[in-house]
């Protein structure tokens, strides 16, 4: 078998060792209901403090903001429906772009349901939302914008601040919330100065296990909870805490800040010699920006002449993994709302590959993956349907 | 426990004359063995031309009555209350609330109907009818006697104890699994093949099963589809011998050889072959396919023709006369269609031309089978000897042969 090369790190990533072991001795030791009145409820309650204490430190933000979920689409779910369904008596209007992810997306196809309208903002090629649609979008009775961070099919960034700005100017009332599942750990994300009300992240796409997540909440802003209960989490999200998975997440992260900026920029180089190396293979393509202003560890390559998935399962035999369009949706033939957002025909989404990048990837990896497209791709083209 | 036996009904076995034993002991040992996964113990028995099953501990009586009714040869299960021999007085009690549990509404009409095999017991059967059907109007009126068309059959069978059961549970039919020989099914992850196998499963064969997989075309998502297909069918046939085979090389060398408007044809050609191959080398005395009459260009009658002639073994098409609408019925009723409607491309419709030929001419196929000469033969024998196989059970895998061409 191949050496294994894992691209695929916006679907999923590695845990860290480190935190794996921190995990298990969690898991084995101080494994209390932090709930508990005896002394194991109280370590497991210093150990959950600490991790929100860490991510707060991380953020910028005090721990009483943090909200741990079970993961992504908790939060966001959490965030849109709870923050919409707290302020539907100032409005029922809500604001977001056509390439969210479906955490979105499908809470607000709920809130629809539930009486409420929503303007679904365009985007340019590259993927990018124009802070000037999201002014004129605002409306006296929006309650909740939400527009995401790093795009997860093809890494683009929306200008936050920008935006945070026009949302704020418009309609100072509505809450302005930032899906930052791919953003959180590949950029330095400070809420408050990006006047974001509401943000979502998650754990196991940074290298903590599945199954934790993070939602932020700003002073003041109020939601309704979605998972009622024993009142855990100041009522905000009850359910027994994970602590082993909060544990873990501050833990991965705080490793991700310690060296930020080299770390980022091996990304880059990492990103930059894979499209310099896949760009040689003809008529292939890089879709949306590739400089320092898209993400650092989000490649989006258009192959024409071949399917995507073809093209997957032949890397996989070579030890590559990655993913087709975005992997969330890559389970049923599925056109990708990004990929059509931004204007690829059908071919070119039926032939569109992602290839997501961590930490624990080398130069080395991307540049055996381009030597193996470029091995594969002119014999795959040989054999089309007719 | 509620019912203490299952009498099993079995209809045809019953009238296979001097072989009859066979088929009878055949369904024993399937029952047997569809009843070692279930809780409980349990006995078997034939007696005055019956067959029970008798639970000896506490048993789940939906998982004993769902794992019978995957067992092929019974035509139906009927629960039993087993009680000791009593006189009339308490019997007429014991029918009455029998039928009181069974039907807590009332509102049907019954009949009753002894069997009285110990002729020790002082009332003849008509005389415990009429005893127990007055016993049940008794005390419970809104029931009524129809002699002729009774909606409730209430059966007293008096032996060594008093039986009495009322309703059937539907098994599959058919004949005990393994009295019919063995044959190879050409298994897809579509609708149809599950259900061409069981079809053939259910008159008593044996299944082996040959996938034809084509990576990187298809994915280990599509060769774990039909391996949960297999498992599916394995309920009610017992364990099946999966040949799991590489055909992309031989899948691109016609695709570079051959018309493209011929590429299914010719490739369901070699798929029958390789299917033969395999059958032979394993005991199996045809072949199985879930082809139907002009459902798809290569099941035209003229299609099927070209393909039948590359085989020498009899080709069974179980489905031949059926409409889709028919298929998909039974492929829900044996648990495989929400599976097979999972959308994993198989190898079929990779390159399937876009107006492929649908009268296909067998003196021109095989002309144009001639532009594969130099290598086919070799590319067949190696697909052949690089076969995975994998046995399937209904709720387990095993890896009998691994893939020799991975290194």
């Amino acid at each position: 078998m191949a050496r294994e090369i894992y691209l695929d790190n916006s679907a999923t990533t590695r845990v860290f060792p480190e935190t794996a072991d921190y995990m298990r001795r969690i898991c084995l030791e101080a494994y209390g209901n932090p709930s508990s009145m005896h002394h194991k409820g109280v370590e497991a309650e210093k150990i959950l403090s600490e991790a929100a204490r860490t991510l707060a430190g991380l953020l910028k933000v005090k721990p009483a903001n943090l909200v741990f979920t079970s993961c992504g689409t908790e939060s966001d779910n959490t965030a849109i429906i709870g923050g919409a369904l707290a302020a539907r008596r100032r409005g029922t209007h809500l604001v977001t772009t056509r390439i969210e992810h479906p955490a979105v997306l499908e809470s607000m196809r709920f809130l629809e349901k539930q009486g409420f309208t929503v303007t679904y903002l365009p985007v340019d090629r590259d993927g990018i939302v124009s802070p000037e649609s999201v002014h004129e979008a605002v409306r006296p009775d929006t309650v909740l914008v939400s527009v995401m961070h790093t795009n997860n099919e093809i890494g683009s960034l929306q200008p936050l601040a920008e935006i945070g700005r026009a949302v704020k100017d418009k309609n100072p009332a509505a809450l302005f919330h930032t899906d930052a599942v791919q953003g959180f750990g590949k950029d330095r994300i400070f809420p408050r100065q990006l006047g974001v009300d509401l943000l979502s992240a998650s754990g196991h796409k940074i290298h903590a296990p599945k199954g934790i997540g993070l939602l932020y909440i700003a002073d003041k802003v109020r939601i309704q909870p979605m998972v009622l209960g024993g009142g855990q989490q100041r009522g905000l999200r009850s359910g027994t805490d994970n602590v082993a998975g909060a544990a873990a997440m501050a833990m991965s992260a705080g490793r991700l800040y310690q060296n930020f900026d080299e770390d980022i920029r091996a990304l880059r180089a990492m990103k930059a010699v894979f499209i310099e190396e896949v760009l040689k293979i003809p008529e292939v393509r890089i879709n949306g920006r590739t400089g320092e202003d898209s993400a650092p560890h989000i490649i989006s390559v258009t192959v024409p002449g071949v399917r995507a998935e073809v093209l997957l399962h032949a890397l996989e035999d070579r030890g590559v993994y990655l993913s087709a369009g975005s992997a969330c949706a890559s389970n049923r033939p599925h056109v990708s709302e990004t990929l059509k957002a931004i204007g690829l025909s059908s071919d070119g989404t039926g032939s569109t590959l992602r290839v997501s990048l961590s930490v624990m990837n080398t130069e080395e990896d991307v540049r055996e993956a381009a030597a193996a497209m470029a091995d594969l791709i002119p014999f795959l083209r040989r054999y089309t349907r007719r | 426990m509620k019912y203490q036996s299952f009498l099993i009904k079995y209809a045809e076995i019953g009238i296979k004359g001097k072989n009859r034993h066979v088929f009878e002991e055949a369904l024993v040992h399937q029952i047997r063995i569809a009843l070692r996964t279930c809780g409980g113990r349990f006995a078997v028995n034939r007696t005055y031309g019956r067959m029970f099953v008798d639970c000896l501990s506490e048993y789940d009586f939906e998982e004993v009555t769902e794992k019978l009714s995957c067992v092929f040869g019974i035509w139906g299960i009927c629960p039993v209350r087993a009680i000791d021999i009593m006189p009339i007085g308490e019997l007429r009690e014991a029918v009455t609330a029998f039928m009181a549990e069974e039907y807590p509404s009332g509102d049907h009409t019954f009949k009753v109907k002894t069997r009285r095999l110990n002729k020790e017991y002082p009332l003849e059967s008509l005389e415990v009818n009429a005893e127990l059907g007055n016993a049940v109007l008794t005390a419970m009126p809104r029931f009524t006697v129809d002699v002729h068309e009774p909606e409730i059959m209430m059966h007293v069978e008096i032996r060594e104890k008093i039986y009495l059961y009322s309703h059937e549970i539907p098994g599959p039919g058919g004949l005990p699994c393994g009295v019919g020989g063995k044959t190879m099914l050409l298994l897809s992850g579509g609708i149809d093949s599950p259900v061409a196998g069981y079809m053939v499963a259910k008159r008593g064969v044996r299944l082996d099963a040959v996938y034809f997989n084509a990576p990187p075309y298809t994915s280990e998502r599509a060769l774990q589809k039909v391996k949960d297909l297999a498992a599916r069918v394995a309920r009610y046939t017992g364990p099946i011998c999966l040949h799991n085979i590489n055909f992309t090389p031989i899948q691109l060398y016609i695709y570079e050889k051959c018309p493209h408007d011929e590429l299914t044809i010719i490739m369901r050609r070699y798929m029958m072959r390789i299917a033969e191959i395999l059958a032979k080398k394993n005991d199996c005395l045809g072949l199985v396919t879930g082809e139907s009459i002009g459902q798809v260009a290569s099941q035209t009658l003229t299609a099927l023709g070209v393909t039948n002639e590359v085989c020498t073994l009899p080709v069974f098409r179980p489905l031949i006369g059926f409409d889709k609408e028919e298929i998909v019925q039974v492929s829900k009723k044996i648990g495989t269609f929400e599976t097979s409607i999972l959308p994993y491309e198989d190898c079929c419709t990779i390159f399937v031309a876009k107006h492929p030929v649908t009268k296909p001419r067998a003196e021109v196929i095989r002309a144009h089978e001639k532009n594969l000469s130099e290598k086919i033969g070799d590319m067949v024998a190696e697909a052949i000897s690089t076969d995975e196989i994998i046995l399937i059970g209904a709720d387990s895998e095993k890896i009998l042969k691994r893939r020799e061409d991975e290194a």
